[in-house]
């Protein structure tokens, strides 16, 4: 079972992502299941929400206190309390920022992932170059399918094809595969970075 | 057609292959997903032939729902906690007339203090007023008990609450098969009621009954509750037959056999119970689960008989009696009245307190070793309880207590999740 957990704010899709990958995932052939943190959302306050995904079926209803994953739609939610609770020592990060992870301060379970499994890129600068707006959900996806290998990206196209239409369809799909083959360009590139500075 | 599909979608689409002539309901949390997504049906012409009334309340949706039953339309409607509080007298109406009304219940706690998220006191509120109440565990039970409501509301005509754990299930995206249009055609004839309002053939419905058969009135509903019980494993085995996903309708015992500690429960709790059992079982302790699809009328003897090898049975339940105990806790033991079998009641859930596999797996283990009171409560934080009861010791006089359990919870608190 891969688990993930989303943090973002109210209005910037934090549900529909986790609903994303869950359609996604689904269509790879696996067992998924999203779901809310139940919370009255408002714009602008912290949403959180949950994504798993395994090859058998999920029963377990119990929110996802020990994630494989975490997505942090909005860097400013890094100073919060709590944020990273549960996190696994191998897990993955990603964050949409375009500063440098030197530049938060990050401790505790941060500074024992593997450097390879950490994500930083600005996918709100993505999303505003083929969307015209703001909104950096599905394209963390691309990033986050790059970097885990947890879903295709072919899946992730369907899944956003199926949920939105017009301008946001073919801007998703575009944005997402931009994200995803920059990510794993990068992700290449460090790979190989780590294997160097290893021999 | 089996797809990734939010449970309210997936409760929509089915509702609209039952083919309702009439969908009243008034939106609340959580149920408006499912009622939104009715409404897009009708008007996208998908549901054809259904009128879809907006009204200003609970009351006016089930009194509403109520005539069009009467005047021989097929009525569905859905509400939830308060809502469903504010249409109770109708609800009795519903049941004392015999109309065979299709409700979801999206199910949450009641205020005060004001809550949106899910437990069972809203369902169980009305667990005496003649409705039959079934249980989802999952979306893909949720949709196949909407199919099998409307064909057993219709034969007995018994209206029928399917509750379903709000937001747990309602907002969950999870794999769901919905049953073809051809599928549910087939399980499910066109509605004939067996009582109709027809000014051509005028006759009464709720007339006054007196003293003189008031007794034998609600006599033949139990009855009809009674039937039930027999109708609805067939009706469960005929739907698993069309469809190809058999499911017990009363019970569903899992891991049961020599099982010498049995955990009863309803809901989508029961995934996560399974798993615990799954967990237990690895590490050698005899441990099953009965999930508890047909909560009313209440099938005593089947659940006797799933218990059959059980030295202990443990109860898990979202709602209490106050000042009494447990609500499923009760009937539970009541069926195991004529053994030496120990009833342990676990309330847990409340207001939506996520309910984890460690305190359910502790909660067992204590149960297992005797170290649980006959009824207890998951994960209650007893410091603040008891500080709170100080307090109330020292100053009788003091205003109500939400306010200071609210700060002290906060004060001890450092998720944010």
């Amino acid at each position: 079972m891969f688990q993930v957990r989303f943090h973002g704010r109210g209005g910037q899709g934090v549900v529909t992502a986790a609903e994303l990958l869950a359609i996604a995932a689904f269509y790879d052939g696996e067992h998924a299941q999203a779901f809310p943190s139940f919370g009255s959302e408002r714009t602008g306050a912290p949403v959180v929400s949950f994504c798993r995904i395994s090859t058998r079926e999920i029963r377990t209803r119990a929110p996802i206190d020990e994630p494989d994953a975490l997505i942090v739609q909005d860097p400013t939610l890094l100073v919060q309390p709590g944020l990273f609770a549960g996190l696994k020592s191998d897990g993955y990060l990603i964050i949409n920022t375009t500063k440098p992870l030197e530049s938060f301060q990050l401790g505790g379970v941060v500074t024992e992932l593997p450097r390879s499994h950490i994500l930083l890129f600005g996918a709100t600068e993505i999303a505003v170059k083929h969307l015209g707006r703001p909104l950096p959900n599905a394209v963390l996806l691309g990033g986050f399918a790059a970097l885990t290998e947890v879903v295709s990206l072919p899946a992730l196209v369907t899944a956003i094809e199926e949920r939105f239409s017009g301008v946001a369809r073919a801007g998703n799909v575009a944005a997402v595969s931009e994200a995803y083959h920059q990510t794993s360009e990068t992700s290449v590139v460090s790979s190989q970075e780590g294997s160097n500075s290893a021999s | 057609m089996l797809r990734e599909i939010e449970g309210s979608r997936a409760i929509a689409e089915t509702v609209a292959f039952c083919r309702p002539a009439v969908v009243c309901a008034y939106p609340i949390s959580p149920q408006t997903h499912i009622i939104e997504g009715v409404g897009e049906l009708v008007k996208m012409g998908r549901l054809k032939e259904c009128e879809f009334i907006n009204v200003e309340s609970e009351f006016a949706a089930m009194s509403v729902s109520i005539g069009a039953s009467a005047a021989g339309a097929r009525a569905y409607t859905a509400t939830a906690s308060q809502g469903l509080l504010f249409m109770t007298e109708a609800v009795y109406n519903a049941s004392g007339l015999g109309l065979p009304i299709v409700m979801t219940v999206a199910n949450r706690a009641i205020g005060a203090p004001i809550n949106i998220w899910n437990d069972h006191s809203d369902a169980m509120a009305l667990r005496d007023s003649g409705w039959i109440q079934l249980f989802a565990e999952t979306n893909q039970h949720a949709v196949d008990l909407h199919v099998q409501a409307f064909r057993l509301a219709e034969e007995l005509s018994v209206p029928v609450m399917v509750c379903m754990d709000g937001f747990i299930l309602t907002h969950a995206v999870e794999r769901v098969e919905i049953p073809s249009q051809e599928q549910v055609d087939r399980y499910l004839p066109p509605f004939r009621p067996h009582q109709i309002l027809d000014p051509a053939a005028p006759i009464s419905i709720g007339a006054m009954v007196g003293p003189e058969a008031f007794t034998e009135v609600r006599y033949l509903e139990h009855t009809r509750q009674l039937e039930a019980l027999a109708r609805i494993p067939e009706l469960a085995a005929e739907y698993g037959k069309i469809v190809g996903r058999a499911r017990g309708g009363l019970v569903s015992p899992y891991r049961c056999e020599d099982a010498e500690t049995i955990v009863v429960s309803l809901g989508s709790v029961v995934g996560t119970i399974k798993d615990v059992v799954d967990a237990m079982r690895d590490d050698g302790e005899r441990i099953g689960v009965v999930s508890l699809t047909t909560f009313r009328p209440f099938p005593e003897l089947t659940l006797r008989e799933a218990l059959a090898s059980a030295k202990r049975v443990v109860v898990v339940e979202k709602a209490f009696a106050m000042g009494a105990r447990g609500v499923l806790g009760a009937d539970v033991d009541a069926a195991v009245s004529d053994r030496k079998t120990t009833t342990t009641t676990i309330v847990a859930g409340l207001g939506g307190r996520p309910i984890t596999e460690a305190s359910l797996r502790r909660a067992f283990g204590e149960a297992i070793r005797g170290e649980l009171d006959d009824f207890n409560f998951l994960d209650l934080d007893h410091r603040v309880v008891d500080r709170e009861l100080e307090r109330t010791a020292a100053d009788p006089t003091i205003p109500p207590s939400v306010q200071h359990v609210l700060r002290d919870v906060r004060a001890s608190a450092t998720r944010v999740v």
